[in-house]
């Protein structure tokens, strides 16, 4: 298997993490789920650092981001599959 | 899989196994740090531990100042000590403690001696310590008998994907053959910790567990907190590295104990483990050099640091060894770096080969290989404090 730009821990999670460098908008993302080595691709709409997230699906204010195949926590921002996911669109439920 | 591993390391007084053999220069207090670091620049072969407390304690506080001096001394790596305060005293008391295991220890109190005197006669003893224990061989002993802590730093996504599974995947295979684990980092487990409690080997000992996490909540939380602490958990770090929540930082961070061993105790800071073998969690400062510090306070040898963005600390009695999964940390600071797992975000490598990456350095760390902040000299040495001094 070619290397991935993506990983994603469960098959229920709604973000993945970019894995590689140099991921740019646009480019069309190879990603593998790790829980049964699954893969699929995806189109990234910007450029995301490594170790930074992006949405695998549309995501509406107020949805639950899930990774791990658990709540990570509340989207804050509408967010379209395949944009960043962080800080400004991703708030923790509990601090 | 059985490792049926040996390693070399050196059998102290109570039976306990060490894998470095220092003489260490322990102050009881943060003013008999200069006796202590003249006393180590004297005396090839020795190292001070000099750190910012002990005056003025008290109560519950006091007593973990206590545990950690005197569990510091004690952790096998410590062939021998000299414990320098500035009152006889409680200086004789934490003395006393370390001498229990048997091992060779003196102490030094400074009032009505003054420096000069004392930093000469610690010095002639620390000497004779030198010469008593640098000649101690290694003999061969069982994995089983390591005691390895685990803690991650300066984290982010690629931690929960790589170099914390690693660290599971050794406490699953080494736990069952013997070994003592443990993992800490109450605050960190927030968002977790319904996980975290699920994982205990009684439901007795996760509601302990959650005990211990919500007094965190409601002790210092809750009076100190001035909005949030969503600029201390996650760190800057931790959002730069791409995590976004204190829920994401936890999931991960649980990776570090595996699949299938539980937890069978809940330890204070720096309680030493008295449930036999198995993996503990212990209530902990999430800050590494903290934590690192109290666990090896609390017996264990040997660390596994999974770090994703580089955390670089390391401990004056305990190596630390570091293992990360990130491609780009391994390429800017690789010195820092004894394991390389970022193989498994490129899936070359699987969790468990990582795992056995992890071990095969553990095992050469046993044996006396120096881990990189060792020879980066990073002797981090920092006391947990509960509240205010009298």
């Amino acid at each position: 298997m070619s290397i991935p730009h993506l990983l994603v821990h469960d098959r229920r999670d709604n973000v993945g993490v970019v894995v590689v460098e140099g991921v740019k908008a646009g480019m069309e993302l190879l990603a593998v789920v790790t829980e049964d080595d699954s893969d699929f691709t995806i189109a990234t709409r910007h450029d995301v650092p490594i170790g930074h997230k992006i949405a695998l699906t549309d995501l509406a204010e107020g949805d639950t981001a899930i990774k791990y195949g658990v709540d990570v926590g509340r989207m804050v921002a509408d967010t379209g599959k395949g944009e960043h996911v962080h800080t400004h669109n991703l708030k923790t439920k509990r601090w | 899989m059985k490792t049926n591993g040996k390693f070399y390391g050196y059998r102290r007084e109570n039976g306990r196994v060490g894998i470095r053999n220092h003489v260490a220069i322990l102050p009881v207090d943060d003013i008999s740090n200069a006796a202590c670091e003249a006393v180590a620049s004297n005396i090839h072969g020795t190292i001070a531990l000099p750190h910012a407390y002990g005056r003025l304690q008290f109560g519950e506080d006091l007593d973990l100042h206590f545990r950690t001096m005197i569990g510091t001394g004690s952790n096998p790596n410590v062939a021998a000590c000299v414990v320098i305060g500035i009152e006889p005293d409680w200086t004789q008391e934490i003395a006393d403690g370390i001498a229990a295991t048997g091992k060779p220890t003196a102490s030094f109190s400074i009032e009505r001696h003054g420096d000069i005197n004392i930093i000469a006669a610690a010095s002639r003893q620390a000497k004779e310590f030198v010469h008593m224990t640098s000649g101690l061989q290694r003999e061969p002993c069982n994995v089983s008998e390591l005691w390895v802590a685990a803690k991650c730093g300066e984290s982010d996504t690629t931690t929960g994907l790589a170099s914390c599974p690693a660290v599971g995947n050794l406490y699953d295979t080494w736990i069952p053959e013997g070994i003592y684990g443990c993992f800490g980092e109450t605050t960190e487990i927030t968002g977790a910790e319904h996980i975290c409690a699920a994982r205990a080997a009684t439901p007795e000992i996760g509601q302990k567990f959650l005990r211990t996490w919500q007094a965190y909540q409601d002790e210092v939380v809750e009076p100190y907190k001035t909005s949030d602490l969503s600029d201390s958990q996650p760190t800057k770090g931790n959002i730069a590295g791409g995590l976004t929540t204190i829920e994401e930082k936890a999931l991960g961070n649980l990776e570090k104990i595996g699949k299938q061993v539980s937890y069978i105790d809940v330890l204070e800071p720096a309680e030493a483990p008295s449930s036999g073998p198995g993996l503990y969690f212990m209530d902990t400062s999430s800050a590494a050099a903290e934590c690192n510090t109290i666990q090896a306070a609390a017996g264990y040898v040997v660390h596994c640091f999974p770090t994703g963005q580089g955390n670089i600390c390391g401990n004056a009695i305990m190596p630390v060894v570091k293992i990360t999964g990130n491609p780009r940390t391994v390429r800017t600071m690789g010195e820092h770096i004894d394991v390389d797992v970022s193989g498994v975000v490129r899936r070359e490598m699987t969790i468990p080969q990582a795992g056995q990456a992890l071990m095969d350095v553990v095992i050469q760390t046993a044996n006396g290989r120096l881990t990189a902040a060792e020879t980066l000299r990073h002797n981090e040495f920092v006391m947990t404090k509960l509240y205010r001094s009298a």
